[in-house]
């Protein structure tokens, strides 16, 4: 899923297309409002794929529908990955970015 | 129509869903599936489709671009075998867990291509006048959200 090229270990680190990505810096997943998804949907999807408590769940909608969008996860890279991917087979529009 | 006391999805002692759906209604989703499908292979780049696929890095255009490339056939069929349930639905009465699932999803897209087209926004309401030509497909797009509120009213065990 990653696009970092596969490479043969060597002593001295090879340069990648990645140089500006620093790897410490957690990845955050954001869903955005839109005016078609129901909320109640969104609700559930983010207790279907989080695990989240319904209180948490709804709380993190009304961030998205209030104030525009909401970190619903964050951790490395390729679990952001997953987790883009997962809410866009729900039909929600979720970005991926390195957290400031 | 559904009676309002009644629920759209009930679970059996095996575990199956129940689907409590007239034959019409079960025609129409497998009929607009079939349509949905027929796109996602014949036009996948159509306008009415972009939420089907949305941008997953934004302000970065080179991630975005292998994503696509990587991801965005995956999705499609992801999709398209979402759509395939819906419209095998027309044909039974019980889904497993992972077939309502399915079936949730699928109406989900639907809802967003047909909202994409009609260009809604939120609090707005539909036509009042009937002759509008926009009020069949609103109708329909209403008929939708309420087939899912109500299914994840059933999956929520509400």
């Amino acid at each position: 899923m990653s696009s970092t090229p596969v490479e043969a270990p060597t002593e001295i680190a090879s340069p990648t297309d990645e140089v500006d990505v620093i790897p410490d810096r957690p990845w955050i997943v954001l869903v955005w409002n839109d005016p078609i998804n129901l909320m109640s949907y969104v609700t559930f999807v983010f207790q279907k794929l989080f695990g989240y408590s319904l209180e948490k769940a709804t709380s993190l909608m009304l961030d998205v529908h209030e104030k525009g969008r909401a970190v619903v996860s964050n951790g490395p890279r390729e679990k952001a990955e997953v987790d883009v991917l997962r809410l866009h087979e729900h039909g929600l529009w979720a970005t991926m970015q390195q957290d400031d | 129509m559904l009676g309002r006391s009644r629920k759209l999805l009930t679970r059996g002692r095996d575990g199956a869903w129940t689907l409590h759906l007239g034959a019409d209604e079960r025609q129409l989703l497998a009929s607009l599936a079939g349509e949905l499908d027929a796109m996602l292979e014949a036009r996948p780049d159509d306008p009415s489709l972009r939420r089907l696929h949305p941008t997953a890095y934004i302000d970065d255009e080179e991630h975005e671009a292998g994503w696509q490339l990587l991801i965005g056939e995956e999705l499609r069929t992801t999709r398209r075998a979402q759509l395939d349930v819906l419209r095998a639905a027309a044909e039974r009465t019980t889904l497993d867990d992972d077939e309502v699932q399915a079936w949730m999803q699928a109406l989900n897209a639907l809802r967003l291509v047909l909202g994409t087209r009609l260009d809604v926004s939120e609090d707005q309401e539909g036509p009042t006048d009937p002759h509008d030509p926009d009020a069949p497909a609103y109708a329909l797009y209403e008929f939708l959200g309420y087939l899912l509120d109500r299914t994840v009213q059933s999956l929520s065990g509400r």
